[in-house]
């Protein structure tokens, strides 16, 4: 089943890329063959693969349970946040936070999560930044 | 003969500085500590290296060393955790379980650990030296290529890919097409019209194939991790004695036909297209067995024969993937398309040119496998106990970590955060599409060469006054294109069970190809 799933939605996919493929402007400058065809054939290959998929379906993976998948969807969530505040809040202490989190939800104790964030956020800073002198996100107190 | 010989004295020339010795050094100890933690293999080591090697503001020879050293540094790592936990590394290294840990339980780890180390050096050293023999004469092929023939080169890449790293052709024809329509994002270079940007500034220059790859290889084994919440080092390697770590005379006596025999088919399968290690250990593995173990008493009870053969095969396989790669820029196997992918960013494009045009970056990168594989020996024969402590580092420790320095990486190139969502939504892709058995590196290989392969296929069909029939006008496209219709044709026939046994040890979510 998940096989059908996926053949109809990469058929979706391929129909979406190849209208959005004909609706690029041409310029009057063009070559023989232009911005469009290459994308289309893309279309057409993405297109009968999926149907190829969805007639011919392997057996279905072992999905991971709803609590699982809201799992992975939160550290998601987090590496999202993460992403936003690094410029705001400054590098440690974002990186402190987000490894804390994974940590912790891949089974460490709350205060061996804490220790290991700020342990892997510092180590990260003091190797890329001080040694290697790669510049990191600055927050507004400094580091 | 003479000329090969002359290049690469001036290739150890160049590798012979203490940088980038330095840089070798540190590459082989982080690839043996790459290959040997499970959940981290050579290409998403690789790849979370990349960025770091470009914002440290490395040239393009010292990020190669680097990077290659690391790649073949994986490739001996792999067997450490194989042999001593019964976990491979990485997926090459699966093979080596079969004997490796058989010999371990019967208390000779030590001897298995150096016995497959010698026989990964046998295996890469050799391989280096078919790298430089039959480089120079596929250039001489590949510079007859117009862009035709450049085109269906691509098309074979693609459609020969997917016979091995799949088991499914219909997913990894899916899967190179969706790479090839990513690489389609951003201003066409021929005419400057934007495309696929749905108006966001960002993607005007494309999408950077660094992001992706860090996110489909690195990220989304975090989010495998995270699934089955193995938090815990799957096993201890304390339980079981390392040993005598010098294997008899005798042993090395009986293996080395072995050696020799893995390595020719090693190096064989890495040079062909979408095969690499994976296969060479495998097929060196099979056909070893066949020969001098045909009713099965000893393969798989510990026989060192067992373990010789698939890591010299896929040692083999590892220098036999540069080929096609440096070559003719069309890469076999995951990592050597991250290997692309460093070219790519540093402005050089690998292929026939290259070998007339920076002959620095190509000797000077031969120089440094050879000796990165003497620092490799040396690193993993005595120094393996080293190695086997670093497996203990659990999963929940190591994973964030291999999380938090994709993200500096990438925010060390662009320092943008949009390049970080981007990248988790790649992750999140990536961890789908293992899920559903869809092969990642064609989505790579996509992104890398979808836009030199629309290139190529404008301008041949531009000179040709937009004729079409222009792609199959030569011998040498017709001859192409029927390897690359072979190639996708011949697996749906024969290749299913060959890849039903190949990929039967290994666990439901496609692991990540070499």
């Amino acid at each position: 089943m998940s096989d059908r799933i996926f053949g109809v939605v990469g058929l979706l996919l391929a129909i979406g890329f190849a209208v959005s493929a004909l609706a690029i402007e041409e310029s009057f400058l063009s070559d023989a063959v232009g911005p469009k065809a290459f994308p289309l054939i893309i279309a057409a290959v993405l297109g009968l693969s999926s149907i190829a998929i969805a007639l011919r379906p392997d057996a279905a993976p072992h999905w991971p349970s709803l609590g699982r998948l809201a799992e992975i969807l939160a550290a998601a969530v987090v590496m999202v946040l993460y992403a936003e505040l690094l410029p705001v809040i400054g590098f440690v202490i974002a990186t402190a936070f987000a490894a804390a989190y994974l940590t912790w939800r891949l089974g460490s104790g709350l205060v061996t999560s804490v220790v290991t964030g700020i342990g892997t956020s510092v180590g990260i800073y003091v190797i890329f930044h001080l040694v290697l002198g790669l510049s990191l996100a600055r927050g507004p107190l400094g580091f | 003969m003479m000329d090969t010989l002359i290049s690469l004295a001036d290739g150890f020339a160049v590798a012979l500085t203490w940088q980038n010795l330095l840089l070798a050094l540190l590459g082989c100890f982080l690839g043996t500590i790459m290959g040997a933690l499970p959940g981290l293999g050579p290409s998403n080591g690789v790849a979370i290296l990349i960025p770091l090697a470009f914002t440290l503001g490395l040239g393009a020879t010292p990020s190669l060393i680097l990077l290659t050293s690391v790649y073949y540094g994986a490739m001996y790592g792999g067997r450490i955790s194989s042999i001593l936990l019964n976990i491979p590394g990485d997926e090459p290294a699966m093979m080596t379980c079969l004997d490796g840990h058989p010999m371990a339980k019967n208390g000779m780890a030590g001897q298995a650990l150096s016995l497959s180390g010698i026989a990964s050096f046998v295996g890469a050293f050799f391989a280096t030296w078919g790298l430089i023999l039959l480089a120079p004469q596929l250039v001489k092929i590949a510079l007859l290529f117009g862009p035709a023939e450049y085109f269906a080169l691509f098309a074979l890449a693609f459609m020969t890919l997917g016979g091995v790293s799949s088991t499914n052709q219909a997913k990894s024809a899916f899967a190179a097409a969706l790479g090839l329509g990513l690489a389609m994002i951003g201003v066409d270079t021929q005419t400057g019209v934007p495309r696929f940007t749905f108006g966001e500034v960002h993607l005007y220059d494309g999408l950077d194939f660094l992001v992706a790859i860090v996110g489909l290889f690195a990220l989304s084994e975090v989010f495998i991790f995270l699934e089955h919440r193995h938090g815990d080092a799957e096993g201890s390697a304390e339980k079981i004695r390392v040993g005598r770590l010098t294997p008899p005379l005798s042993m090395l006596k009986q293996t080395t036909p072995t050696m020799l025999r893995s390595t020719v088919l090693g190096f064989i399968a890495g040079v062909l297209p979408g095969a690499g290690a994976s296969l060479g250990s495998f097929i060196s593995y099979s056909f070893e067995k066949r020969m001098v173990d045909s009713d099965g008493k000893t393969f798989g009870k510990g026989d060192p024969r067992g373990v010789a053969a698939p890591e010299a095969g896929n040692n083999a396989a590892a220098g036999g993937a540069l080929v096609p790669m440096l070559a003719l820029g069309v890469p076999g196997s995951g990592t050597t398309a991250v290997l692309l992918a460093v070219l790519l960013s540093l402005n050089i494009t690998p292929g026939p040119l290259l070998f007339s045009q920076n002959p620095d970056v190509v000797w000077g990168l031969i120089a440094a496998l050879f000796i990165a594989n003497f620092m490799l020996l040396a690193m993993n024969i005595p120094m393996v106990g080293l190695f086997t402590r670093v497996l203990m580092v659990p999963p929940r420790i190591l994973m964030p970590i291999v999380a938090m320095v994709s993200f500096v990486g990438i925010y060390g190139i662009s320092g943008s955060s949009f390049d970080l969502l981007v990248m988790i939504g790649f992750g999140l892709m990536g961890w789908v599409l293992r899920k559903l058995d869809v092969p990642l590196v064609p989505i790579i290989l996509g992104t890398l060469l979808g836009n030199s392969m629309e290139n190529n296929l404008r301008r041949a069909i531009t000179i040709d006054n937009g004729n079409w029939a222009t792609l199959i006008d030569s011998p040498l496209s017709i001859a192409l294109w029927l390897v690359a219709i072979i190639g996708f044709i011949l697996p749906l026939v024969v290749g299913r069970k060959v890849q039903s046994k190949m990929h039967h040890p290994r666990d439901e979510e496609g692991s990540l190809a070499d």
